[in-house]
């Protein structure tokens, strides 16, 4: 497939050079293939919004380049514009226009619209019409955000914190429509702070730290980096000294070490305890969950 | 990977920009924008209420100090002082104090942001968003022009194409200047404060309210450089005459500049989002 995102050597940099500026995004290379879900992960302040920014062409970046179907996002906006669909994190809507007002005023902007009340139907907005923006819960609107991200079809669209402040049930109808629109084709680069969406919907995804990727790749290679857990407890009078492992950390019976390889460590440990009739209580063993490796990687910025 | 669809757009839309004007599918966008805006404004009672009735009350109290002034070397009668005078008053009141208001609240909750997205350019959402204001001041001037003939006894246009350009001017000029001040507002309710000085220069040294020509010669040159007055002389001769050619040049050469000048201010300092 054809890159969609390209992102080489990105700074963005806020207020002046030197001293009174502060550079949010430091040097970010990635790309994003056509048909693919890409998450950036981070916590709060780590340069996710003001990356997005740039490739949804609202700002210049400070250094690098950034390519959207292959064009400038910035400087050729109108060309990128009719094919990229855009939620901001914090977007507004006039408060006194009606859902359905503020949908077809979009519509009404754009080359080629869905029809408005099949882009509120998408997000289960069409009973909700004739409200007021203002009277909208804070769910609403950021459904009705992403109605009309969705609203000309694009082919490229971009999702900050799509999710934030959803219920679980909002929060499930967004992802399945997320995975349909790749189904259909479309590419998709969001930015999340929750692990379990990255790690359901994306393809591949980028931990951000401080401005900077700090590790990227499929849920399952960035898991893989992390060492699995073995956790168990020994039968009482065996001494852990004569266990087979090396590394483990014992407290009483209770033992728990970590893996990089859980399949064969485990069946070495089964045979053994077999062979000695040993029964061990409370077996688990589990590889490490993006949560694991999100919490080493804000371990390590300590 | 190709995007020819969105080429093939910007060539049909050639014609129209080599002769300055939106193509049909930039009307197409701010007509969206317009309507929207336009339903917004008429939700707003109290604006639109400002915006019939402050003029007509300007225009009352001009006519009780015209009745004091010496009109006689004027060659103007107080109706046509007052009426002409009126058409600037509508477009300050209604496009510059009116339009502030509505920029700094777009922009404060994140609408302008949000607008910036989609396929509207810069220019589109700020002219698309002031076209409410507009037709209602449209309205009004045309609502003056037929009281002042059918009523006032006043003479039909002399000039109705050198009429419209100063409305037309004064649409540009004040529609900018209004965006520029919005960008140093910081607030819907500071609009007040941030319109004051332009509307008081407007009312009191543009011709609006009392003419440059029973001013001092010195005053009246300084006032001859403030951006409404330009505006004021050019629709003042086009409905009555009275200027000789360089005098109309003149007002034409200070229209376009202060209009280059508040197009700049915006350019430069004009904010889409609230300050972090
Ligand atoms: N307009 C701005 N001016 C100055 N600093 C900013 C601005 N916007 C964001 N920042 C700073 O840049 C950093 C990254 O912010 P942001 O991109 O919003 O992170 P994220 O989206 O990952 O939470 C933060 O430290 C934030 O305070
Ligand atoms: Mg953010």
């Amino acid at each position: 497939m054809d890159t969609m995102i390209d992102v080489r050597g990105l700074r963005r940099r806020y207020g002046p050079r030197g001293e009174g500026g502060f550079d949010a995004v430091r040097g970010l290379d990635f790309s994003v293939r056509g048909g693919e879900v890409f998450a950036l992960l981070g916590t709060n302040g780590a340069g996710k919004t003001s990356t997005v920014e740039v490739l949804e062409g609202l700002a210049p970046p400070t250094e690098g380049t950034v390519r959207v179907m292959g064009r400038d996002p910035y400087r050729e906006r109108a060309e990128v514009r009719r094919h990229t669909g855009v939620m901001l994190q914090e977007g507004g809507f006039p408060s006194d226009l009606t859902v359905a007002e503020t949908a077809r005023m979009w519509a009404d902007s754009l080359t080629a619209a869905r029809p408005v009340a099949e882009a509120l139907d998408l997000v289960d907005l069409g009973h909700r019409a004739t409200v007021r923006v203002k009277q909208l819960s804070g769910g609403e609107r950021r459904r009705l955000d992403l109605a009309l991200a969705l609203a000309g079809r694009p082919r490229v669209l971009f999702l900050d914190e799509p999710t934030t402040g959803l219920d679980p049930q909002a929060r499930h109808t967004t992802w399945q429509l997320v995975q349909q629109l790749r189904d259909e084709g479309a590419t998709i680069l969001l930015t999340t702070h929750y692990l379990e969406e990255a790690e359901t919907l994306a393809d591949r995804l980028a931990i951000m730290r401080a401005g900077q990727i700090v590790l990227a790749g499929t849920p399952g290679e960035v898991t893989a980096a992390l060492p699995s857990r073995i956790r168990f407890t020994l039968p009482d009078g065996v001494d852990p000294a004569v266990l087979p492992v090396g590394g483990a950390v014992v407290r009483g019976q209770e033992i728990e070490f970590e893996t990089p390889d859980l399949q064969t460590s485990l069946t070495d440990l089964l045979v053994w305890a077999r062979d000695r009739r040993l029964e061990l209580g409370g077996i688990d063993a589990r590889s490490a969950s993006l949560e694991d490796v999100f919490l080493a990687v804000a371990e390590e910025a300590r | 990977m190709s995007v020819t669809g969105a080429e093939g757009a910007t060539k049909s839309g050639g014609l129209w920009s080599v002769l300055g004007l939106p193509s049909p599918s930039a009307w197409r966008r701010m007509r969206a924008l317009a309507r929207a805006e336009l339903t917004l404004l008429l939700r707003n009672r109290t604006a639109v209420f400002v915006s019939l009735a402050m003029p007509v009350l300007m225009m009352g109290a001009t006519s009780s100090t015209v009745g004091e002034l010496d009109l006689e070397g004027t060659g103007f009668s107080a109706g046509e002082v007052v009426l002409t005078g009126g058409l600037g008053i509508v477009l300050v009141l209604v496009i510059y104090t009116g339009l502030i208001p509505t920029y700094v609240a777009r922009r404060e909750e994140r609408t302008l942001k949000r607008l910036r997205t989609g396929e509207l350019t810069d220019g589109e959402i700020l002219v698309g968003s002031a076209a409410p204001a507009a037709t209602l001041a449209l309205a009004q001037c045309v609502i003056l022009v037929a009281c002042g003939v059918l009523a006032f006894d006043v003479s039909a246009p002399r000039s109705l194409p050198l009429l419209l350009v100063g409305i037309v001017l004064g649409f540009v000029m004040l529609t900018a200047l209004a965006a520029a001040t919005a960008a140093f507002t910081k607030t819907v309710e500071s609009a007040q404060i941030t319109s004051m000085p332009l509307l008081m220069v407007s009312l009191v040294g543009s011709g609006l309210m009392v003419p440059l020509e029973v001013m001092p010669d010195a005053m009246a040159a300084v006032c001859r450089v403030f951006p409404v007055t330009s505006l004021t002389e050019l629709m003042r001769d086009g409905w009555l005459g009275g200027l000789d050619g360089t005098e109309r040049l003149r007002a034409l050469v200070v229209a376009v500049a202060w209009t280059a000048f508040a197009v700049f201010a915006v350019r430069r300092w004009f904010r889409w989002e609230p300050r972090h």
